[in-house]
This record gives C-alpha cells, structure tokens and sequence, in this order.
C-alpha cells in the first residue's frame, strides 16, 4: 500500500501554518541566519576583493648591470606599470636570493652589453618567472611581454629601427580586455552563494524533525506530505533570494560587473537553481534523517561540485574528459553557463533556453524524489 | 463521529517484525489480540521490549503491520492511516515539541493542523491552560520549559481539539511525582466528564490500575488483558507484608527474600517488605513473620511473568564482591556545608548541609527543576560550587578534585557510553580510563562481564543493544575501579518493574560491602530502598532522615500519610504554599 494513495489535497490553512512554523523556527535559530545571510557578505568580501586572478604590483627585481639610457628605457616600463612593483638591483647574484626567498616574482636581467647588442641588433632582454604559482606566472610573463612590446612600438615609431622588435618572449595566455577576473568571479559566486543557502540549510531541516521526534507527532495530524515538503521550501527560498539580491547589489555598485542580458532572466533562471539546490538539500535530509551526516552528504554532492566542477574556477574545456562529463550532469553546470552568458555576454537564447529546461528538471526529478523519501511512516 | 459497537480499536493477530540485521529479524508482535473500547482507558503493560510501543504506532497508523487485521474507529489502519490522523490524537514517548516555538506558538500550530476554527479555541485554550498550568508560561519558549511541564504541553497540544481517541505512550517517564499526579488528572477528567476514549502505555503499574482494562504485553505476545482487578486478584493470597524478626533494615529482608526460589517478588514498602509467595503460605521462611495482605497490580503482573514466563525479578543480580574487613559505617565519606551554587541570578542550590556514611544508600528526590542534578553534579566534581565546602571520599572538591574522582564512580542518566563500539570494548575503554592495566584489567573486566550478565553479548555493538543492557553496562563501567562512592542519576527512569527490582539488588549487595550509594529517582517506591533519603525543592533542602522519618515528618500534618509519594507530595506541597504566603506577605 503505498501511501501516495489516500493524499487529500492541500490544504492553505495547514500550509499556512507550517510555513509560519518554519519560518520562526528560522529566525531564531541564529545559526541558520548566519548561514543564510552572513555568509553571502563574507563570500562577496572574500571572493570579491580577496580571490582574484589578477596580478598587480607585483615584485620584480630589475637588473641592469647596464647603465646606458637605452637599457634605462627598456626597464622604464616596469617602473610605471601599475601592475608591477619594481626593485631596481645591480648584482644578478642579489635578485637570486630574492627570488629563492620569495620576495620577488620575477626578474628581468639586462646584461651589461645591452646597448652593444641593440646596436647590432639582436638584443636579450632575459625575464625569469616564479614558477610555482603556474597562473601566476604565465599572467606576470605576458605582462612583462607588454611592458618591453611597448617599449618597441614606442622605439618603433620614433624610427629607431626598422627591423623587427630585438627581444622575443612567447605568449600563451589570452585575458578579458579589462585584466578584471571579477567579472566572472561574480556570476559563479552568485551560484556558490544559491547553492550554500539551499543545499546546506534544507539538509538540516528534516533531519532535524526525525532527531527530535517532531515528525512522529507531526504525522498523527491531518498534514500530509506535500504540505510538509512545501513549507519546508518556503523561508528557505525568501532567504536564498536574500542572498540572490546581495550578490546582484554587490555585483553591480562593489565590482561594477556588466550585466549585458536581462536582469528579470537572470532571477528567473536564480530562482529555478534555487528550488534544485534547495530541493536537493531536502532529499538529502530526508533520506539521511541525520543532521551531521545530512550538512558533510550536502557539502560533498552540492558545494564542492558548485566550487570545483561547474567552471566557475575550472574551465570545462581543459579538463579530462571523466571530469568534463561529471559535470555535464550537475546542475550547477547549467547554471554557471547561463548566468556567466547572461552577465558578460548578453542574451543568447538558444543556451539559456538549453540551461533552464535542465534547470527546471532537475527542480522537478529532485522534489518528487525527496516527496517519496517523506512517506509518513516511521521505520 | 459515528461508531458502531463500544469499540475504539479492534487487533487481531497482529504480527510486526523488525529487520535487525541482513539475516535477522527481530519479531516485535507476534500475535497480538486485543480491543479498546470507547469512553474508557486501556493501558498497555508490560517489560522493556514487550512491544507496547510498536503497537501504538501500529493504531497511530505510523507502521503497518505484517499480518493481522487492526481496525481503528472502525478504519483499516492498513488502508486508510490518512483518515485515522485525521481523528485520533497521539503523543509519542518523546512528544515532538518545537523548542525554539514558545508555548503558544506549539498550541495554535497544532490547532491550525487539526482545523479548529477560532470560535472553538476560545472555547478550548482557557480550559487547556487551566488544566496545565501553563497560562503563566504562554510566552516561553518549548525548550525552556521543566520536564514536567513539557509533558504538559504536549498533553495540551494534542487535546486543542476533542480526538475521537487519544494514545499515549509513557508520558509519566522522567516526570516528578507532582506533574504526574497533575497529568492524571487531566486525562482522568476528560474520561469522565467527556468519555474520551484513552490507549496509555506505562510502567508504573499504581497507573495502570486507574485504567479500566489493562493489556499485559510480554515479548510481542498478550499475557492477559481484562479488568486491573482481574489481574491484581490472580496474586490473591500470594501477597503478604513481611516484617523481619531479626534487627535487619527493609532493604536488607528485601534482599534476602527476593534470592529465594520461593519468593516470586518483594520490595520494601513503609519499613516493612512486601512479598509475593509462590505457596499461599510463608511457613518456609525464617526470621520474618508475614501478614497477609491485599494483592496489587503489581503482584498480580509480577506473579503472571513468573508463571507464564518463568521470568524471576533481580535472578542472579546480586553481585559478588571480594571479602573485604568489614567497613566502618561510621565514618563519614560525603560532607556538604552550606553549599551554593549559582547561576547568574538564579540559585540552583541553596545552603545545603548534609552527611553520608560509610555503606550508605542515599536518595536525592525531587521535582524537575529542584536542584538535584545541579546537587549530584557538584558532589561528583563536574561543577565548582559557588560557596561552601565539599569533601568527597576525604578530599576537598575545591582543591584536590583527581583525588576525589579517583574513588567515585558516576552513572550518568544519559546513556553516555560509545555506542558504536562493543561491550567489551567499552569496558577495555573504562579500564584504562581509570588506570587499570594488566592482569588486573583483565580480572575486573571478566568480574563485571559476570556479575552484570553481559558476557553473552560482549562483541555486540553497544548502541544497538536494549535500553536495559545499556544500564547494565553504564552501571559495571562506573564500578570497575571498585570506587568508594556510586553516584547514580535517575538510573531507573523508563525502566521496568523487572529491571528495576534487578537494579536494585545489585545496589543492595554493594551497600552490603561497604560501597556508599548516592542516587536519584523519580519512582517514590524507590525511595524506601534507601538508608536516608534528602527531599528538595526549588534549591532548598526540605526534608533529611530515614524514609520512615520523612514520612511522619509528612504525617505530623492534617492526614496521615500511608506511602513515599503521598509523603513526598505533601512535604513539596507545603513548602510551596509557604513559600507563596511569603511572596503575598
């Protein structure tokens, strides 16, 4: 017999109740809140000013064991590029140490003959990378590329010399045209940030009723399982959208983010992810009926994806396949490729229409999962 | 509304078994007949694991049954579980309060299920308040509230309408005498003045016998079932007061009559020993005259396990302990004076004086709230106290707290054990806790596997075994240091008849080898186990002496008083209204 059977339908008043049952015991509990709301603002804070891909002043001995204008000029560039902060050395033996301590990212080596070299017209100009941080290091190589490439444009245009530029240094590292990761920071932070409020929150909240034997009381009522699920979605979702409107804030006025799409479509498509993270928070929580078990399940299965596996950090293209498909079923996916086209490049229907029927699947899959793990039946 | 016959609930053949495991099966009912009829209160009886429990779920259509048909108001629980909620009310052994809601947060959310509009409330949440209370409190939060009063309002919660059946499962457990006599007397109102028909499942058998049928449940199967006096009438000339002939105290002719084969049952009542025999007379048995006396539901039920089951109350509890030289009672081992302790504004303990000696069974008794954990904890070294003086065992408490711990040994009233790791692990454990090494771990570890009978399932999961096991087990790890002094809180609390009368000969034999007792419980019979008991309420210490003390200090006002609880009730009583008189003044 199962039990979907005999379900009367649902009932506003007994909903109404509920949902005000939760929503209480969601402002009390200040834990919940932190969660909720404190911890968006620490996210936006520390992704938004403290994880950055961007490099700016960094440390770079220069060495110049020669003293010529030229070789000045050739260094110059380091001195007032802001994204540098030049030491100017004379010995190479000196910046070594530095660069063995750690106290400088790069060096940039002029050797004594430089203007002899010039002259003839193949000069060294030598750049040694730190080469442990390797995004670091591509970034602050093709910088220093930009800042001896500007010098030979400039000596280029004064008619200094015809021949192709004396120094050659390889590029592999495209950037957005502002040098600003935050810009795509933003759209992945505003799916952490859903993902945390929904999965993490709703994880405890079944759990919490089979460990204090509220439902066992509960279920001797008229209430019936639709009821319970739904009011357990309610507070939940207004908190989560809490947290959407601070992002989007935060995000427009902190890191000036373009938003080229439609604003109302991108809360649209925030508000169908929130009810698939929320909804699998429930599932987890039901099924595990253990609040501890229930936070680590939801961590492992709806955060860390989000972080890791969604190409919010990670681009898809350049991982093993394996990963590539993992991801391709995690919702997060989705909705990281929808927001970060809905933010930087516009309205691109097809994907998007491609994201949300994902998105809405998975919302429905999930719900109707976590409705058959709530029969109202004890073990 | 309408129901045919007088019958609230009808089972028959109910079967219900639990997987424990892969491979086994754990049968929970086997079997079970039974009816409740409507107006009237049923009450389930039974030992740990006779499955009274299980049966309630079954009516509260929260389980379904493996065979066997059960119908409620006339509905198959099987099919129609929706449409029994609908109309039964039902509070768990562990009502599902929302603590973070106040009061009346938990009142209106259950009306709003329930659908009772707000013309009935008005009518209702008056009277509930009356019956409970709880008027003064409506603002507070669930989770702030007394034991007590919690059960209270679980009571009043599942009454904000009227249920066409209400089940209770244990809602005396862990409740001071006072809240239990208050809860009674709600429930017993509604009966007669509404006929509210009641299933109530309990271990305290002075509850069962105000109910008008009761149902024996033993191991998942019906042992009897009709009125309390057809099962009290079944000891009728097997029950008798023993009075000891030679100078020996209550607890220690309890003990000897309780080890003999032809003893069925005995426990100390008002000084004296009241006894169940198997021949209906006591020729056999020295140094004690017996009177006979009126049989009670507890004789009754305890002469049926014996004769249906073969079950023997407290068989081979008795512990064995090592001869030591006999130890002088008169030494003083625990001595408070003036002890405080505060919390913030609020005085948990207040001034409180008193001795324990040498061998001694101490009880602390008193209401929820009344300052005995706070007491027990100080005692045992868990809490600093705010002022006065503390010796344990020789040592001050303030000072030299590893040297007193080194001689006590505490049991906790939470089972505070590793659950997922075996008895004998645990025991390992506890071993080497408290600095036992060796061939002498070894020796204590196989003294407490015998004597606490845990031998047949040490390699068994600890939290996965009986609520009964795990006492045994918390008790023999609390002992195996061979401590000078027990502290024991509420040990008894959700035990039955049979687990009690078991507890309590172990406790026995220790006191009989020197070991001093300190301990708490809610089960005023308990209390005539002990050498001197200590009443307190709301801090202060109300009443000391011997229980026969406490009793005429509680006779010596307007009615004589014949048990511990009534004696117990009238001594808090007093003290209340006093307290209420100065508050006027």
């Amino acid at each position: 017999m199962s039990g979907a059977a005999v379900q009367a339908p649902l009932s506003w008043r007994r909903l109404k109740a509920l949902v005000t049952k939760e929503t209480r015991q969601l402002v009390r509990d200040k834990s919940n809140l932190m969660v909720g709301l404190f911890l968006p603002v620490v996210l936006i804070l520390i992704f938004g000013y403290g994880l950055s891909f961007d490099v700016k002043n960094a440390p770079v001995a220069i060495v110049t064991e020669d003293t010529s204008p030229a070789a000045q000029d050739v260094v110059a560039g380091f001195y007032l590029s802001p994204y540098f902060s030049a030491i100017p050395l004379t010995s190479m033996q000196t910046a070594r140490e530095l660069m063995l301590k750690r106290e400088v990212d790069a060096i940039v080596y002029l050797q004594s003959d430089f203007s002899r070299q010039l002259a003839a017209g193949h000069a060294t100009v030598q750049v040694l990378v730190h080469g442990v941080d390797a995004n670091r290091a591509r970034v602050l190589q093709a910088f220093a590329q930009g800042a001896i490439g500007q010098w030979a444009v400039k000596r280029a245009a004064a008619g200094q010399s015809g021949s192709a530029p004396p120094i050659t240094l390889q590029t592999r590292l495209w950037f957005n045209e502002a040098n600003n990761s935050t810009h795509f920071l933003v759209p992945g932070l505003i799916v952490l940030i859903m993902t945390l409020n929904g999965a993490l929150l709703t994880s405890l909240v079944m759990a919490r009723e089979w460990e204090r034997g509220t439902l066992e009381s509960l279920f001797v009522t008229p209430v019936n399982t639709n009821e319970i699920i739904i009011a357990k979605l309610v507070p939940y979702f207004v908190v989560g959208l809490a947290g959407l409107t601070m992002c989007l804030l935060a995000g427009k006025f902190l890191f000036h983010v373009p938003i080229r799409g439609s604003l109302l479509l991108i809360i649209f498509i925030s508000m169908v992810y929130l009810l698939v993270s929320l909804s699998l928070g429930l599932l987890i929580s039901a099924a595990t009926k253990n609040q501890f078990l229930a936070s680590q399940i939801a961590l492992v299965v709806s955060f860390l994806p989000a972080l890791m596996l969604s190409g919010f950090i990670f681009d898809l293209n350049s991982v093993p396949a394996v990963v590539r498909g993992i991801s391709r079923v995690l919702p997060p996916t989705y909705y990281v490729e929808a927001l970060q086209t809905l933010f930087l490049a516009g309205d691109v229907s097809g994907l998007l229409i491609k994201d949300c029927a994902v998105l809405v699947t998975a919302a429905v899959v999930l719900i109707a999962l976590t409705r058959r793990n709530t029969r109202k039946v004890l073990g | 509304m309408t129901v045919t016959g007088g019958v609230a609930i009808v089972g028959s053949g109910l079967v219900k078994r639990f997987a424990r495991d892969k491979k086994e099966s754990i049968t929970a009912l086997d079997g079970v007949s039974f009816e409740a009829r409507h107006g009237e209160l049923t009450a389930l009886v039974g030992p740990d694991g006779a499955g009274k429990t299980t049966l309630l779920r079954l009516v509260a259509g929260l389980m379904r049954t493996d065979e066997g048909t059960l119908r409620v108001l006339d509905l198959d629980a099987a099919t129609q579980p929706q449409e029994i909620q609908n109309r039964i009310s039902y509070m768990p052994q562990r009502f599902g309060l929302y603590e973070d809601l106040s009061v009346q947060e938990n009142l209106d959310l259950y009306a709003d299920l329930h659908g009772v509009s707000v013309e009935q409330r008005q009518e209702r949440y008056p009277r509930l308040m009356e019956m409970t209370a709880l008027a003064p409190f409506r603002e507070r939060l669930a989770g702030k509230l007394s034991g007590g009063m919690k059960q209270k309002l679980g009571l009043a919660c599942t009454l904000v309408r009227s249920p066409d059946l209400l089940l209770l499962d244990e809602p005396t457990v862990g409740v001071d005498p006072l809240s239990r006599r208050e809860l009674w007397e709600i429930v017993s109102s509604l009966v007669e003045n509404e006929g509210l028909s009641v299933v109530v499942s309990t271990s305290y058998m002075d509850e069962a016998e105000r109910c008008a049928h009761v149902v024996v449940l033993h191991e998942g199967k019906v042992l009897a079932d009709g009125v309390p006096s057809s099962i009290s009438s079944r000891a009728r000339g097997h029950s008798f007061i023993a009075t000891s002939t030679q100078n020996e105290s209550a607890r220690a002719l309890q003990a000897r009559l309780i080890d003999r084969e032809d003893v069925i049952d005995a426990v100390p009542q008002g000084g004296r020993v009241r006894a169940v025999l198997r021949a209906e007379s006591a020729q056999s048995i020295p140094e004690a005259t017996f009177e006979p006396a009126e049989p009670t539901l507890e004789d009754g039920l305890m002469l049926l396990l014996r004769q249906q089951t073969n079950a023997k109350p407290a068989a081979g509890a008795a512990i064995e302990l090592a001869d030591k030289p006999a130890p002088d009672r008169e030494q003083v081992v625990i001595e408070t004076h003036d002890v405080v302790r505060k919390f913030g504004d609020f005085t948990a303990v207040n001034r409180t004086s008193f001795e324990v000696r040498r061998g001694e069974v101490f009880g602390l008794l008193g209401p929820n709230g009344a300052g005995k954990t706070t007491t027990f904890r100080m005692l045992c070294g868990l809490l600093p106290a705010t002022s006065g003086t503390l010796l344990v065992a020789g040592a001050d408490l303030r000072t030299a707290r590893a040297e007193a711990r080194q001689n006590i040994g505490y049991v906790a009233q939470k089972f505070s054990l590793y659950g997922d790791i075996t008895v004998r692990e645990n025991l390992d454990f506890f071993a080497g806790a408290y600095g036992l090494r060796g061939a002498r771990a070894n020796e204590r570890i196989d003294w407490a596997m015998d004597n606490f009978e845990l031998s047949n399932r040490a390699g068994a999961a600890t939290g996965k075994l009986p609520g009964g096991f795990q006492r045994r087990l918390a008790m023999a790890a609390a002992l195996l240091h061979e401590p000078q002094i027990v502290f024991l809180d509420e040990p008894t609390s959700g035990a039955d008849p049979l687990a009690r009368r078991e507890f309590w000969r172990r406790i026995s034999s220790l006191a009989d080898h020197g070991t001093t007792i300190v301990v708490t419980t809610h089960f005023m019979e308990e209390a005539e186990y002990c050498d001197r008991i200590m009443i307190q309420d709301a801090g202060t210490m109300l009443a000391i002496g011997t229980p026969d003390e406490v009793r005429q200090q509680a006779a010596d006002e307007s009615h004589p008083v014949a048990t511990m609880e009534e004696a117990f009730i009238a001594i808090v009583e007093k003290s209340r209204d006093q307290v209420r008189a100065k508050d006027a003044a």
